[in-house]
C-alpha cells in the first residue's frame, strides 16, 4: 500500500486532534494552528488527488486492520479527494476574509473557540466525504450539526440564538430521521459498510418482500439529508442563520456545511441503494418537484427582502434546489452537472458573502439595500467581487454559474419526461435571478453626491483583497477550465460504483 | 400485516414512540417540552434496534465456557450502536439544554414563537 492512502485518514485525525490542541491554545495560536491545518489538509486531499488521478482507481483504507465486513472502512476515488481539497481550499479563503470582522463581533476572549469549532466542523465534512461506512456518516453528522450550531451562535445576539435553535431543531428532526433509516437499512441488510449494503440490497431485490421497508429507508434518508441541506419546503431556519450569525460562518454554513450532506446522499444513492434502484423509484421525482419549487420560491423570497445578507441566504435555497432538480433528472449527466453546481455554489455563495461584509463595512455597517448605494465605489474590491459573483449566479458566459446552467440544460434534454419544466423553470430562475442580483449590483454602482462613510483602499484590507482575488480566480478556473473540471466529475463518477 | 403486527409488537411501539417524538419536537411551542419530544423520539430509535437485535433463547457474545454453536449468540453490534447513539443524544440534548437557558435568561420565555415576535419588534 503505497504512502498515500494513509492521507485521507490521516487528516481526519489531524483535524480532530487540532481542534483539541487548540481549546487550551491563545487566540492567536489557535488561528495559526487552523491556518497551518487547513494548508496541510489541502496539500494532503490534493495529493491523494493526484494519486488517483495517475492510477485511475479509487483506494480503501482500512482501519484498525479489521478486514470488511466487520470493520471500519475510508475509501477514496477522484471525487472525494477532489471535493475535500475544494472544501479545504473555501473554507480557508472564508475564514481568512471574514477574520477582520470576527474580532468585532465576537467577544474577545472566545476567538480560539470558534477555531476549535472550525477544526471539529473540518474534521466532520471530510469524514462524510470519505467514510465507506453508514454509522460513522450518522455520528459524524451529528458533529457537524453541533459544529455548526456553534458557527452560528460564536456571535452572541437573540437572532443568533434563536436562529441556532431553530437550526438545531431542524437538523435534529433530519438526524432522528437518517438514525431510524440506517436502522432499518441494518436491519433489512444485516451490513454497516456501505459496499456490503449495495450487495446485499442487489440480491435481495428481486423479492417483493422488501420493497416496502426498502422504500421506506430510502425517502427517510432522503428527507433527513434533504431537511439538513435546507430543500425547500424545510428552508426556515435558514435566513436567519445565514443572515445574522459572523461573516465566515455564514460563507462556510451555505457553501460547505450544506455540501456535505449532499455529497453523502450522492454517496448514498451510488454506494449504498445503488443507482437502478434510485432511478426506477419514485422518490428523485419528488426531490426533482421539490427542487424546481426551490429554485422559483427562493428566488422570489430573496427579490423581497431589503438586507443584503439575507437576500444571499435565500438566494442559498434557490441554487440547493438546482442540485436537488439535477439529482431529479436521474440521469448520469444530471448527477455531473449537480455536482459541478456543487462546486459553483460554493465557490461563489463565500465569494458573495465575503464581498458583502466589506460592502456594509463602508456603509456604516448598516445591511439594508438603500444604506449600500454607491458603496462599490467606496470599497472597491468588495464591489468587484460582489460583480463578478453576482454575474456567475445569474449565469453569465466565462463565469462558473453559466457552465453548471448550460450542464443543466443539456442534461434536460436527455430526458424528455423533464425537458420541458425544467427548460422553463432554470428561465424562470435565471431571470429572477438576474432582478435581485443585478439590482444589488447597479444600486451599489449608483454615484452618491456626498458620502458620510469613508471609503476604504485595498491597502487597508490586503488580506481581504487578497482573497476576494483568490475567490476571483476560482470562479473563473470553474468557468473557463470547465471541461477538465467536469472530466474529473465523471470519471470519479464512474469510480463511484 | 395482522399477525406480523403482534408478534413485532416490540418494533411497533417504537415506531409509534419516534412518531410522538417527532410530532413533539416539530410542533409544541414550548422549548423544553421540544427537547422531551427529541428524547422521545431518539429513544424510539433505540427501542427498535434494541428489539431488532435481541433473539428470544440467545445470549449475548461473551464466551466464558468455550465458544458454542453460532446459533447461540445475538449479534452485539445493535447494541454498541445503541450506545454510541446514546452519546451522540446526550451530547445535542444538553445542547439544546444550555440555549434554552441562554433564551430563557435573555427574554424569560420558553415560547419559542413568543421569542421571534419579540425579535422582530426589537428589529435587530
Amino acid at each position: 500500500m503505497d504512502m498515500v492512502c494513509n492521507f485521507p485518514a490521516v487528516s481526519i485525525l489531524l483535524c480532530l486532534f487540532a481542534g483539541i490542541i487548540s481549546s487550551g491554545l491563545k487566540q492567536k495560536a489557535a488561528r495559526m494552528l487552523n491556518t497551518v491545518l487547513l494548508l496541510v489538509v489541502i496539500t494532503l486531499s490534493a495529493t491523494a488527488f493526484v494519486y488517483t488521478l495517475a492510477t485511475g482507481s479509487s483506494f480503501v483504507y482500512v482501519m484498525g486492520k479489521f478486514p470488511a465486513p466487520w470493520g471500519n472502512e475510508i475509501r477514496a476515488g477522484m471525487l472525494e479527494t477532489f471535493m475535500a481539497t475544494a472544501f479545504g481550499i473555501i473554507m480557508l479563503l472564508s475564514l481568512l476574509g471574514g477574520e477582520k470582522k470576527l474580532h468585532d463581533e465576537v467577544e474577545e476572549g472566545k476567538i480560539f473557540l470558534y477555531y476549535v469549532l472550525n477544526d471539529l466542523l473540518l474534521s466532520s465534512l471530510l469524514a462524510l466525504v470519505y467514510t465507506n461506512d453508514l454509522f460513522t456518516a450518522y455520528v459524524f453528522i451529528e458533529i457537524n450539526t453541533i459544529a455548526a450550531c456553534g458557527l452560528i451562535m460564536i456571535r452572541q445576539n437573540g437572532r443568533t440564538i434563536e436562529a441556532a435553535v431553530r437550526y438545531m431543531i431542524m437538523s435534529l428532526l433530519g438526524s432522528g430521521m437518517i438514525l431510524l433509516s440506517i436502522c432499518l437499512l441494518y436491519d433489512i441488510t444485516g451490513h454497516l459498510l456501505m459496499s456490503n449494503i449495495k450487495e446485499t440490497i442487489e440480491a435481495i431485490s428481486h423479492y417483493d418482500t422488501y420493497n416496502v421497508p426498502l422504500m421506506v429507508a430510502i425517502s427517510l434518508i432522503c428527507v433527513g439529508l434533504a431537511i439538513k441541506s435546507a430543500l425547500f419546503p424545510f428552508h426556515s431556519w435558514l435566513p436567519d442563520a445565514y443572515g445574522y450569525s459572523t461573516v465566515s460562518s455564514a460563507a462556510i454554513l451555505s457553501s460547505l456545511v450544506s455540501k456535505g450532506y449532499i455529497f453523502l446522499l450522492i454517496k448514498i444513492f451510488y454506494r449504498v441503494i445503488g443507482v437502478e434502484i434510485i432511478r426506477n423509484s419514485k422518490i428523485i421525482n419528488v426531490l426533482f418537484i421539490f427542487g424546481l419549487a426551490g429554485m422559483i420560491f427562493g428566488s422570489l423570497s430573496a427579490i423581497k427582502e431589503a438586507d443584503i445578507r439575507r437576500m444571499i441566504a435565500f438566494s442559498s435555497v434557490a441554487q440547493i434546489g438546482y442540485i436537488y432538480m439535477g439529482f431529479g433528472l436521474g440521469t448520469e449527466v444530471g448527477m455531473i452537472a449537480s455536482i459541478f453546481h456543487i462546486l459553483t455554489h460554493a465557490a461563489t455563495k463565500s465569494l458573495l458573502f465575503i464581498s458583502a461584509i466589506g460592502l456594509t463595512e463602508v456603509s456604516g455597517g448598516s445591511r439594508h439595500f438603500n444604506e449600500a448605494t454607491g458603496s462599490g465605489f467606496r470599497n472597491k474590491i468588495a464591489g468587484i467581487g460582489f460583480t463578478i459573483g453576482s454575474l456567475s449566479m445569474v449565469g453569465l458566459p466565462a463565469f462558473a454559474g453559466f457552465i453548471s446552467k448550460i450542464l443543466f440544460a443539456q442534461a434536460a434534454l436527455r430526458n424528455p419526461h423533464k425537458m420541458l419544466s425544467v427548460l422553463i423553470v432554470l428561465g424562470i430562475s435565471t431571470i429572477l435571478n438576474a432582478i435581485y442580483f443585478l439590482k444589488t449590483v447597479i444600486r451599489i454602482y449608483t454615484p452618491v453626491e456626498s458620502s458620510i462613510y469613508k471609503p476604504l483602499t485595498m491597502k487597508d484590507q490586503k488580506l481581504y483583497s487578497v482573497v476576494i482575488i483568490l475567490f476571483v480566480i476560482i470562479n473563473f478556473f470553474l468557468g473557463l477550465m470547465s471541461s477538465m473540471v467536469t472530466e474529473w466529475i465523471t470519471r470519479g463518477l464512474a469510480m463511484f460504483s | 400485516m395482522g399477525p406480523n403486527l403482534l408478534t413485532n409488537y416490540g418494533e411497533a411501539v417504537s415506531m409509534i414512540l419516534f412518531c410522538i417524538g417527532f410530532a413533539n419536537l416539530l410542533l409544541q411551542k414550548n422549548l423544553i417540552k421540544k427537547i422531551i419530544g427529541l428524547n422521545i423520539m431518539d429513544s424510539g430509535t433505540y427501542l427498535f434496534l434494541a428489539e431488532k437485535g435481541y433473539i428470544e433463547g440467545r445470549v449475548a457474545p461473551i464466551v466464558v465456557d468455550g465458544i458454542q454453536d453460532v446459533n447461540a449468540y445475538i449479534n452485539p453490534i445493535p447494541s454498541g450502536l445503541v450506545l454510541t447513539g446514546i452519546v451522540v443524544s446526550v451530547s445535542v440534548t444538553a445542547l439544546m439544554l444550555s440555549l434554552t437557558v441562554r433564551l430563557y435568561r435573555r427574554y424569560h420565555t420558553l415560547n419559542l414563537d413568543e421569542i421571534s415576535m419579540r425579535l422582530k419588534k426589537e428589529g435587530l
